[in-house]
């Protein structure tokens, strides 16, 4: 197996999720058959391919240096579990 | 190099710096970046990644990342790719940052850099990339609560990264202060470190001259180049106290603690950071078409190296005036319009010497100089039609400065045309010698050096306002006869 439990305890922890220690094992294995399943796109030769990053061929859109958003800040606050003047309050992070 | 009880160490340094763009707008919405609104009002849906919405790049933000690579003499990379760079932190909401990771928009530039004795080096410019900046998080206001703002969140910046080509604080301190005048010159960043719009992490290792590079630190955030300096400094000598202990020296994150003087391991950082990168499926990739980065090229103001020589070749002034005149794009117009038409020498003599001295004492600006060119220029003119002396011109520059009255006006007001009337002078070396009839004998008897006694007595009779090259000439006379 190419993913083993310490990589999942890894990605779990990166992804800020938690993960019961019974899910582990199990969850490694579905994760391992995902990764086995997409590999076999391996299999095709691509040396000469330029990579794809997009499956429509268009221009990425520009927009002009207008400011023309922003100025609702109790829509941006409003689905904030606390907030003080103004701020989101969080609990607290200190380097 | 820093001494060491087994020997020297050679420092070196790379730098990795956040310019904050100029712009209206965003990087990839419409909100806002004026500096200090009310919290929170210069926040679009995009910039709080809320759910379904897309970002769409502002042109202009492009436009200054190629202008600043131009200017860096760098390549622009006709087709970059935006990643994301996925963390946690409360003022990134999205919980990724939109950057620049395997093909940037920049790459290999180069910085010119002024060091003490007239020696400019080059310092090798790895990378520029775009990307956004994150919220700001207030941690001093609530004893449990952090307070975030999202105003930045989503401004451009440009991340510059140089090579570990530096080799000591000073060196870290002129590669800043001259990445700034480029980028002030180019209107691409304002380069003001106290309100964060340039921000500079270090990167510290130690070796032995010729050794492969040690292993480095990062210190973090540092929001001016007197810190910056210090940082490196402590940081060189804490590394050399561990390697000399026979120690090893750790990879981490720190921060500097300008109190105290030290630098401290930040330890949310510990855990290796591993930020899985991938290319932001919300954004084609950047292409750009020539002929626009042409135009751009096109456009480029004369840049500080470029007018420097320019000074040197056209004005004849040495390197060294040269550059301090082009630190400022605004210092130099001033120079520019004073000295056309004008002895340039004196002209830069005058901007570094009396203008600046006035400047730094009123706390001022050029921008706002009490003395604008015009009066510069009319004061610097009297002096060469020998209205005033160039000592009187040094007394009716601080009446201008203190009154806000014009040189013509001081110098009439106060009487202080010069005496070129060879009479006038006449009279006074007479009295002056009449009134020391034993000094003009020890003159006589051989004692050269009173001679500058004679021509002091004679200014002060005239209130300094003799024209001394004609006192000197007829004293000469009179002492001889």
């Amino acid at each position: 197996m190419a993913l083993d439990k310490a990589a999942v305890v890894r990605i779990a922890k990166l992804a800020r999720i938690k993960v019961a220690e019974a899910e582990l094992e199990p969850l490694a294995r579905e994760l391992d058959g995902i990764l086995g399943w997409v590999a076999q796109l391996n299999e095709l030769d691509t040396s000469d391919l330029p990579p794809m990053t997009s499956v429509v061929a268009a221009r990425l859109p520009r927009r002009p240096d207008t400011v023309n958003d922003g100025g609702y800040p109790e829509r941006i606050l409003a689905n904030a579990p606390r907030t003080e003047g103004g701020f989101f309050a969080v609990p607290k992070v200190v380097e | 190099m820093i001494e060491g009880a087994s020997g020297p160490w050679e420092v070196v340094i790379g730098l990795e710096i956040h310019a904050q763009v100029i712009s209206r707008a965003k990087l990839f919405s419409g909100a806002s970046t004026a500096f200090g609104a009310q919290p929170n009002t210069q926040v679009s849906f995009v910039d709080a990644a809320m759910p379904g919405m897309l970002p769409v790049i502002n042109e202009a933000c492009v436009a200054q990342a190629v202008r600043t690579g131009l200017g860096l003499r760098a390549a622009i990379n006709l087709r970059s790719v935006f990643d994301r760079k996925n963390y946690f932190y409360p003022d990134l909401p999205a919980g990724y940052q939109i950057s620049q990771y395997g093909q940037p928009i920049v790459s290999r530039g180069e910085v010119v850099i002024d060091l003490a004795g007239g020696v400019a080096r080059r310092v090798g410019i790895t990378r520029l990339h775009l990307e956004q900046d994150a919220g700001k998080s207030l941690h001093d206001q609530h004893p449990e609560l952090s307070y975030v703002d999202l105003n930045r969140a989503g401004v451009a910046l440009m991340e510059i990264v140089s090579e570990p080509d530096l080799r000591s604080a000073e060196e870290a301190g002129a590669y800043v202060r001259k990445l700034r005048t480029i980028l002030r010159y180019l209107g691409t960043c304002d380069g003001n470190m106290q309100e964060g719009s340039l921000r500079v992490d270090a990167n510290v290792s130690l070796r032995r001259l010729g050794a492969p590079f040690g292993t480095r630190c990062e210190i973090k955030n540092v929001n001016s180049i007197r810190f910056l300096q210090q940082a490196i400094d402590y940081e060189a000598g804490r590394q050399r106290d561990v390697l000399e202990g026979g120690g090893r020296v750790v990879q981490e994150t720190l921060l500097f603690d300008p109190g105290e003087g030290v630098t401290r391991s930040m330890r949310s950082k510990e855990e290796a950071h591993d930020y899985r990168y991938f290319p932001d499926p919300d954004l084609l990739p950047l292409e750009l078409d020539p002929q626009w980065v042409e135009d751009i090229r096109r456009g480029l103001p004369e840049l500080p190296d470029e007018k420097k020589a320019r000074f040197v070749a056209d004005y004849g002034l040495s390197a060294y005036d040269a550059g301090v005149l082009v630190a400022e794009r605004e210092t130099a117009d001033f120079f520019e319009a004073v000295a056309r038409g004008r002895d340039a020498k004196l002209v830069a003599n005058w901007v570094t010497g009396d203008l600046f001295g006035a400047l730094n004492k009123a706390g001022r600006d050029i921008a706002t100089s009490p003395v604008n060119t015009a009066r510069l220029g009319q004061l610097i003119d009297r002096i060469a039609d020998q209205t005033i002396s160039g000592r009187i011109a040094k007394e009716v520059f601080e009446a201008m400065v203190e009154t806000g009255a014009d040189a013509d006006a001081i110098i009439i007001e106060r009487g202080l045309r010069q005496i070129t009337d060879a009479g006038a002078i006449e009279d006074a070396i007479a009295a002056v010698l009449a009134a020391n009839h034993d000094k003009v004998q020890e003159y006589r008897a051989g004692k050269d050096k009173l001679f500058g006694f004679f021509v002091g007595q004679v200014m002060k009779a005239t209130q300094g306002k003799a024209n001394p090259k004609l006192v000197n000439e007829m004293l000469r006379g009179a002492l001889s006869g």
